[in-house]
């Protein structure tokens, strides 16, 4: 009943035999390989030695093998020569596997790239993921495995890029610079966005299971229960938001609230119900670098709105580009999304707001929040994802889209650091009378 | 996942005089209270999955994804002396899957069903056979894709709504139960209280 990744080997093993040089030389490798796996063989022995009584089938093997693999990290699918075949589990891809394995041309030695949905570079995690998602597991919390389950049921690289727009919107704000609020504030925001993130796993799980890109998450492999999850995140929330008030300002706790409840609230339901969820999800977005403005000066002051208004915009070549490649994903997912149901409108906002960025960077020193050199030096950039926006709106097509979504992830972080360096500094008091007339001048 | 764990799961397996039905019968045999509808919806259920836990595992096991409808079972473990409550949640989770996977399983086999009809007839519309010279099936550009795409989501709007509706007010209740299970747990731990046979004391599971 069980197919196990062994009896993919099976099938390279069959098409060696065509390519005889490609055959000497994996074979070579397994003896190497055979030898540094000496140890485990022994412990393997010692194991069927124990217990005569049950006898070992070529699954248990393959568990012990997989033991094994997954501890030498050099060896990846090459240990071990092939076992006996055994029954399959049901496993839709079987046949496009061995079809596909028939394939290999012989300048490709290893074993492990025949598995179609391989991603040549897929990198090692997700692939023992990918293979561990084959067996049945028990569920039982695994206490050293928490804070890696807690990383991605908070979607930790979105978090610290969160956090990064935030601490930019504190360190742009025109006041002196103070390391405690600036902590608290980026924990804060640190928190709250974990608390936004996981209760937005814990609604999606059955549609998370059926997209590629989030089959993986803690809770569609039920690394935690949902109970533990909604504690989880309740715990960070109330945590993130009591320090915000508290530490900071209750501005600053109150948007953080207020975030947590757009995301999961508002944005969540709505990406099955309408296309404004785009419209929500980007002030999510926007929000966070206000927050660091207003836990700074405590007020929410025009250039507070600037930098929310400069990541609102930026979402949208952000998002429409990666949602035009997941189209099938989202339609057979049930979500609404431009990409998929008004595509004209997704190629037109993204244009649309790439364009605007330009207009927005030339607010900066209209507002006194950036000198005028800033326009100036992120025009090349603004320009550079404008253009990618219009070749995007004009062929609408895979390359464009990656081009557009790939450019629009270091374009932020560029143009966050080109308005810090260019931040207008505060005058100094003295010479606060004099200030007018210079200004003017420079005007 | 320890070789323990892996080691326990083929064991278990490996007992061929062991049928799911009799697995199931041993451990309800040990229980009070417990009905006997339990021991063949269990069974139903490890026959369908194809797989059963070792009798000695005190928590639920989880499976790799259907697939029909890319979830994953849970086959859940029956404790002695389950509450009612306990019972209530267990079923609940069991009838949500089982729900979610009639839905899912549909919705993947309607789309695929359609998506073939629709590549079927834009090709016999541009006049093309389903096969290329070289035996490959042809497949249309994206943007003709996009067509079908966004006609699913239209047609489908309605259900979609419904089931989001349904899968919400399932998931909080299964969830607030959860937490009363735990409470309730907890608090029997606390102030070691037994779960009504008498024989243990203290500790639950």
């Amino acid at each position: 009943m069980y197919k196990t990744p062994c009896s993919r080997l099976t099938g390279v093993w069959k098409c060696l035999p065509r390519y005889g040089l490609l055959g000497v030389s994996v074979q070579q490798k397994l003896i190497a390989n055979a030898s540094r796996s000496h140890m485990s063989v022994s412990s393997l022995i010692q194991l069927c030695r124990k217990n005569q009584a049950e006898w070992i089938t070529f699954q248990h093997f393959c568990f012990l093998k997989r033991q094994y693999v997954k501890s030498s990290s050099g060896l990846c699918q090459r240990a071990g020569p092939k076992q006996e075949p055994v029954a399959s589990v049901l496993d839709d891809r079987d046949d496009s596997v061995v079809s596909h394995v028939q394939q290999i041309p012989a300048l490709k030695p290893q074993p492990g790239t025949v598995l179609p949905s391989c991603d040549q570079a897929e990198p090692e995690a997700a692939r023992a993921a990918r293979l561990e998602a084959r067996q049945w597991k028990e569920l039982k919390v695994d206490y050293s495995d928490l804070p890696g389950i807690y990383a991605r049921l908070s979607k930790i690289k979105l978090t610290a890029l969160v956090v990064t727009t935030a601490a930019a919107g504190y360190a742009m704000a025109p006041v002196p610079f103070d390391p405690v609020t600036f902590l608290m504030a980026s924990v804060g925001t640190f928190l709250s966005s974990c608390t936004a993130n996981s209760i937005n796993q814990y609604f999606e799980v059955p549609f998370d299971s059926n997209m590629n890109r989030t089959k993986n998450r803690p809770l569609v492999r039920g690394q935690i229960s949902p109970l533990h999850a909604v504690s989880f995140a309740l715990a960070c929330g109330i945590s993130g938001v009591t320090l915000l008030t508290l530490g900071v300002n209750p501005l600053t706790g109150f948007l953080g609230a207020l975030n947590i409840f757009l995301y999961t609230c508002c944005y969540t339901p709505l990406k099955r119900l309408s296309i404004t969820n785009t419209w929500v999800g980007a002030v999510v977005g926007a929000i966070p670098p206000v927050m660091g403005w207003t836990a700074a000066t405590g007020s929410l002051d025009p250039g507070a709105l600037l930098l929310g208004a400069f990541l609102f915009s930026w979402q949208f070549p952000h998002f429409n580009a990666l949602s035009w490649n997941l189209r099938e994903d989202y339609s057979r997912g049930g979500y609404r999304m431009m990409s998929v149901t008004h595509p004209g409108l997704c190629k037109r906002v993204a244009l649309r707001h790439s364009v605007g960025l330009i207009g927005l960077s030339a607010l900066g020193p209209v507002l006194d929040v950036t000198t005028w050199t800033f326009p100036l030096v992120s025009l090349p950039i603004n320009l550079y994802i404008s253009y990618l926006a219009f070749r995007f709106y004009h062929n609408g097509d895979r390359q464009n889209a990656r081009k557009l979504f790939f450019c629009s992830l270091w374009h932020l972080p560029m143009l966050l650091l080109l308005a810090l360096t260019c931040k207008k500094r505060p005058v100094p008091q003295d010479e606060a009378a004099a200030a007018p007339s210079t200004t003017s001048l420079a005007l | 996942m320890n070789v323990k764990a892996g080691s326990t799961l083929i064991f278990g397996s490996l007992r061929p005089c062991y049928t799911h039905a009799r697995l199931s019968l041993t451990s309800s045999c040990r229980g009070h209270g417990r009905s006997a509808s339990q021991a063949p919806k269990q069974a139903e259920r490890a026959e369908r999955t194809g797989f059963s836990p070792a009798a000695t595992s005190k928590h639920d096991w989880i499976g790799p994804p259907d697939r029909l409808s890319n979830l994953r079972p849970i086959i859940y473990h029956i404790p002695e002396n389950e509450t009612p409550q306990e019972r209530r949640l267990r079923r609940l989770r069991q009838e949500t899957e089982d729900w979610n996977h009639e839905f899912w399983t549909n919705q993947n086999f309607t789309f695929s069903k359609e998506k073939e009809e629709y590549v079927r007839s834009q090709l016999s519309a541009k006049g093309l056979s389903e096969r290329d010279e070289d035996g490959r099936k042809r497949t249309l550009s994206i943007e003709e894709m996009a067509v079908f795409y966004k006609h699913f989501l239209d047609k489908n709007i309605g259900r979609h709504a419904s089931y989001n509706r349904e899968w919400y007010r399932r998931n909080f209740t299964i969830t607030l139960l959860m937490a009363k299970v735990a409470l309730d747990n907890t608090w029997r731990t606390l102030t070691g209280q037994t779960r009504g046979t008498g024989r243990e004391q203290g500790k639950t599971t």
